[in-house]
């Protein structure tokens, strides 16, 4: 009994530790970007004085909160289309019956295991005789639809009770009705998951952005921030590119403490399924 | 009745074909499309005003002596083989103490699972300021131990790694996540019967615990290789593919060709070549592991 007790507070010192080098190095972000320039690179996330100037700098130089909306736009309407197009086709091949059902199941199975790097260049001349660089249209369209949403949805709407379909049919609903109006509300967690990760990786996708767009306006946030800090505007003024970091993140970081659960659920029930 | 339900069959298929449009469309426009054309274009010069050149396989002889194109595969390879076992090790370690009772169990899960919420951006425009050899609040702790200072990102042979232990930190949390959820999978009358057999903890570990997460690990392993040949930003933002190409990526190497010296057909036989190698690689993994378990 003793023993398991010091064994466990052992076990929860290290997790603290562990912890902390987890956590330190945002809370050493943030500081450094409250403290003057020439403080930034001390330990300490307190500085002699509060400060606002990197901010201000950094404001001064890129046009964030365009960069924001971007992201906002490109982020929303993206997760928005995956979660309404992907279910759809997750309907029709979980629930309908048509030909060439299984044909497109597999073709989706195969393209999931396609690594991007296969279709990167060749997607971005697509976009170039489209007319389609520095738009949304080029930040959105190819994020409108997933093979990882498909397929979940396609294996939570075969769990639904064919009664309830049978009874909608009755009803008089159509398929769009019943997927709608039926199957949407009794599949909450997979619209969770779908949206959580689609949201979170288009949030912080930062490649493609940095193929399609080279207009300023136009860009998103990760790719902004990385051109800011690597394109020589930041001057090495570090607390200037930390401040970017930091308004980046924190959107983010906010959804994630509101739905942390869900982002952690969704996450584990991807990689068992994935 | 007969020929009701006959109506609603031939109903479904109309209805199946319409709902399945958008993928239609979606799967033709941004995937099949890109995936001829990139078999069109390894054969291809272009710089993609003009018209392209046919060279036949000199993209091939080219990419095939090009030393910066094995650098990239050798830097992956390297990253790999410490991201990898890093990643796999403290996650399993991490998980089987949350596994465990320990108060606070919720917050040290949300901790680890911080960063990987966060923007490979931010993450990395942070610890290019961590990795600072003069200044860096890394070296400031290790001085403090009698270490360093160490070049982390400033020297050839440490930056990859430093650049693999970064991706580690970042992604951790989400291993440990999976591992957790497999542990937690584990019925715990198996390990009351090793208890009443006289099994020890090691034992346990090895006969129970290990077998049962072997999905999982897979899954692990399989998204770190595949991350270690996707790494970008990372390189991009914190060294830029140096010292001396020593953190150069097939992705940073495919977006160099394209967009500094506009060279597309090379570009796209070297995403070609990776993306062979990718699933060579999977597929032994895969193999490997799968026989592995039986």
């Amino acid at each position: 009994m003793r023993k398991s007790r010091i064994n466990s507070i052992l076990l929860l010192f290290l997790l603290t530790i562990l912890a902390v080098m987890f956590i330190y190095p945002f809370i050493w972000m943030v500081g450094g970007t409250l403290k003057p320039e020439a403080e930034v690179m001390e330990f300490s996330p307190f500085g002699s004085q509060w400060s606002l100037d990197s901010y201000r700098s950094m404001l001064g130089k890129i046009p964030l909160f365009r960069a924001l909306i971007n992201s906002l736009v490109v982020s929303v309407i993206s997760t928005f289309s995956v979660l309404v197009l992907s279910s759809m086709t997750g309907y029709a091949l979980g629930r309908l019956h048509f030909r060439g059902r299984n044909l497109i199941f597999n073709i989706i199975l195969f393209t999931m295991v396609l690594p991007f790097q296969l279709t990167l260049i060749p997607l971005y001349v697509l976009m170039v005789k489209f007319g389609w660089v520095d738009s949304y249209a080029a930040l959105i369209f190819p994020y409108t639809m997933s093979a990882f949403a498909i397929l979940l949805f396609r294996q939570y709407f075969m769990q639904v009770p064919q009664d309830l379909m049978d009874a909608a049919r009755l009803d008089g609903l159509g398929e769009f009705g019943i997927l709608f109006r039926i199957f949407w509300p009794l599949s909450k967690p997979a619209l969770i998951t779908v949206g959580i990760i689609h949201f979170m990786g288009i949030w912080n996708e930062a490649l493609w952005p940095m193929i399609v767009v080279r207009k300023v306006s136009m860009m998103t946030m990760p790719q902004m921030v990385a051109l800011y800090v690597v394109g020589g505007q930041a001057e090495a003024q570090v607390g200037t590119q930390l401040a970017a970091a930091t308004l980046m993140s924190i959107p983010i970081i906010v959804v994630y403490l509101v739905l942390q659960r869900h982002f952690i659920e969704s996450m584990a029930s991807s990689g068992i399924k994935g | 009745m007969n020929s009701k339900s006959g109506k609603i069959r031939s109903g479904k298929i109309n209805a199946g074909h319409t709902l399945v449009t958008p993928y239609y469309i979606f799967f033709t426009l941004f995937i099949a499309y890109p995936l001829i054309f990139s078999f069109v274009l390894v054969f291809h010069r272009w710089s993609i005003i003009g018209p392209l050149e046919w060279v036949g396989l000199s993209n091939f002889f080219e990419l095939g002596g090009d030393p910066l194109f094995w650098k990239a595969i050798l830097n992956t390879l390297i990253f790999i083989l410490i991201h990898v076992p890093l990643q796999v090790s403290v996650a399993l370690v991490l998980a089987a103490i949350l596994n465990s009772k320990i108060p606070a169990k919720g917050a040290f899960r949300a901790a680890f699972f911080l960063p990987v919420v966060v923007s490979g951006v931010a993450v990395t425009i942070l610890w290019k300021q961590i990795y600072s050899t003069n200044l860096g609040i890394l070296n400031q702790v290790l001085h403090l131990i009698g270490i360093g200072p160490i070049p982390w990102v400033t020297d050839p042979s440490w930056a990859m790694p430093s650049i693999a232990m970064m991706a580690t930190w970042k992604n951790i949390g989400l291993y440990v996540v999976l591992f957790l959820a497999g542990l937690q999978g584990i019925p715990k009358h198996l390990y009351d019967a090793a208890d009443i057999d006289g099994a020890t903890t090691v034992q346990k570990f090895f006969h129970i615990t290990v077998p049962a997460i072997n999905p999982v690990f897979i899954v692990v392993l399989i998204l770190s290789t595949l991350g270690g040949f996707s790494l970008f930003i990372e390189p991009y933002v914190i060294t830029g593919g140096g010292p001396m190409n020593s953190t150069l990526s097939g992705v940073l190497y495919i977006y160099r060709q394209a967009f500094s010296f506009f060279r597309m057909g090379y570009a796209a036989t070297i995403g070609f070549a990776l993306a062979a190698i990718i699933m060579t690689v999977i597929i032994i993994q895969r193999r490997f592991l799968e026989h592995e378990a039986d």
